[in-house]
C-alpha cells in the first residue's frame, strides 16, 4: 500500500469512528440529561457503567490553546473552587488547584495568559516519592491523592515541578459531598475526576467562555483532543522534565 | 500560685468531679447505663445492602474496602457507599439532627459511635449532610 493509500484509508477510518463517536453523542444527548449541551457530550464520554474500573486504555488529557486566553477572566478558577468547595482565598496556606499566570517575554513584549494546574504527568514525581503510596495514578492517567492515606508529609509538594499541590491547614466545614476534602492531608486538581466518572468534563473546562481548552482522550485517535494536537503546535510545560504531562498548552 | 498551689486546687477539682459523677450514678439507679444508650430511628421503609443486625458489625469493613475501590480504581455506583448511607439514614425534619448523619449527640452515625466509643473519622472530610451546597472553608 502507498503511502497516500494508508492515509486515506486512515482518513476512511477516522470518518468511520467519527459516525461512531457521534451517533453515540446522540443517543447520549437523548439519554443524559436536558441542559448538557451537545459540546459537552462531544468533550466526554457518557458515564462509566456502575462497577467498572477506569480503563487503563484511555488517558484523559487537556490541550490549552493559550492564544484564546484572555486577560480579565478567571472563571475557570472561580469554577474550579465552587466545584471542588475550595475558598478562593489568596493566602499563602489557601488552597489553589488551579491557577492563571501571565507569562511575558521580555526580549518581545509578547504577554501570554494561561491556567496551569496538576498536569497529570505519565511519570508523576509526586508518586515516586510518597512515602505511603498515597499519591497516585489511576489507568486512565489521573494523578491523584488517597487522602485516606496521605500522612501530610508535603514530600509530593516539594517533588512537584509544576507547584500544583497544595496542603489543607485547617480542619474544614461544609465539604462537597463529590470532593472529600480535610485537614492534613495533601491535594490537587483531581481533573474533576467525580465528573468525568459521570461523563461530563472537568468545571474550568465547562466554564471558559473563550474555548481554551480541549478536553479527552489522548489515546482515542478519533477524539477531539486526538485530533488537535495531531494538527496543531503544542508543547508540554518543561519537556526536559520528561514527565509526559497529560495537559498540553499551545502558543506558549 | 505556686507549682504546689496548682497541684492542690487540681486535686480537689478532680475529687469534686468524682463526687459529683457518683452522685449521679446512684441516682440513675444500677440498671442504667452511665451513657444512654442510642436511640436510632430508621423510618425510610426500604432495605438497607444488607441486613441491619449484619450492618451493625461490618459497615465499617464494607466502607473500607469499597472505598479503595473507588478512589485508586475509579469504581463508582457500588452497593457499599458513603454518600448513600447519608442519604438515607440523614434525621428527617423536626428530629434532633435534621438532615445529618453526624455532628450532633442523636445524630444517626454519632449516637452509636458515641455510644461505643469509637471515633468516627469519616466527615472530618465527607460531608455528613444530604444536600449540602455549601462549600467548604
Amino acid at each position: 500500500m502507498s503511502p497516500r493509500e494508508s492515509a486515506a484509508g486512515e482518513d476512511r477510518g477516522v470518518s468511520r469512528r467519527a459516525v461512531l463517536a457521534f451517533g453515540g453523542a446522540a443517543l447520549a444527548g437523548t439519554l443524559l440529561a436536558p441542559g448538557i449541551r451537545l459540546i459537552e457530550i462531544a468533550g466526554a464520554q457518557v458515564a462509566r457503567p456502575a462497577g467498572e474500573p477506569a480503563s487503563g486504555k484511555v488517558r484523559w488529557g487537556m490541550l490549552i490553546d493559550t492564544t484564546r486566553c484572555v486577560p480579565d477572566c478567571d472563571k475557570c478558577v472561580q469554577a474550579c473552587n465552587t466545584e471542588n468547595g475550595l475558598s478562593g482565598g489568596r493566602a499563602p496556606t489557601d488552597p489553589q488547584w488551579i491557577r492563571k499566570i501571565e507569562i511575558r517575554l521580555e526580549r518581545t513584549g509578547r504577554t501570554v495568559y494561561a491556567p496551569v494546574m496538576c498536569q497529570h504527568c505519565a511519570q508523576p514525581p509526586c508518586v515516586d516519592v510518597c512515602p505511603t503510596g498515597a499519591s497516585f495514578k489511576r489507568a486512565d492517567g489521573i494523578v491523584l491523592v488517597d487522602r485516606h492515606t496521605c500522612i501530610g508529609c508535603r514530600y509530593c509538594m516539594m517533588a512537584c515541578p509544576y507547584k500544583a499541590r497544595s496542603f489543607v491547614h485547617e480542619p474544614l466545614h461544609d465539604q462537597k459531598a463529590d470532593v472529600p476534602r480535610g485537614k492534613g492531608c495533601v491535594e490537587s486538581c483531581t481533573m474533576c475526576v467525580h465528573r468525568i466518572d459521570k461523563g461530563l468534563t472537568p468545571a474550568c473546562v465547562q466554564a471558559c467562555p473563550e474555548g481554551v481548552f480541549v478536553f479527552g482522550d489522548l489515546n482515542d485517535p478519533g477524539s477531539a483532543i486526538a485530533r488537535r494536537v495531531r494538527e496543531i503546535a503544542s508543547s508540554q510545560i518543561r519537556p526536559d522534565l520528561a514527565l509526559d504531562t497529560a495537559v498540553r498548552y499551545h502558543g506558549i | 500560685m505556686s507549682l504546689y498551689g496548682v497541684r492542690v486546687l487540681l486535686a480537689a477539682l478532680m475529687l469534686t468531679g468524682v463526687a459529683a459523677a457518683l452522685a449521679a450514678g446512684g441516682a440513675d439507679g444500677a440498671a442504667a447505663s452511665r451513657v444512654p444508650r442510642p436511640q436510632l430511628t430508621v423510618d425510610r421503609g426500604t432495605q438497607c445492602v444488607e441486613p441491619p443486625e449484619r450492618m451493625r458489625l461490618i459497615h465499617p469493613d464494607l466502607l473500607r474496602h469499597q472505598r479503595d475501590r473507588t478512589v485508586r480504581d475509579g469504581e463508582r455506583g457500588a452497593k457499599a457507599s458513603l454518600n448513600a448511607c447519608v442519604q438515607c439514614h440523614a434525621g428527617k425534619p423536626g428530629s434532633p439532627a435534621p438532615g445529618t448523619v453526624a455532628g450532633h449527640p442523636q445524630a444517626f452515625c454519632e449516637s452509636c459511635h458515641a455510644y461505643a466509643a469509637v471515633r468516627l473519622d469519616c466527615f472530618e472530610c465527607h460531608q455528613a449532610r444530604v444536600g449540602a451546597a455549601g462549600g467548604a472553608r
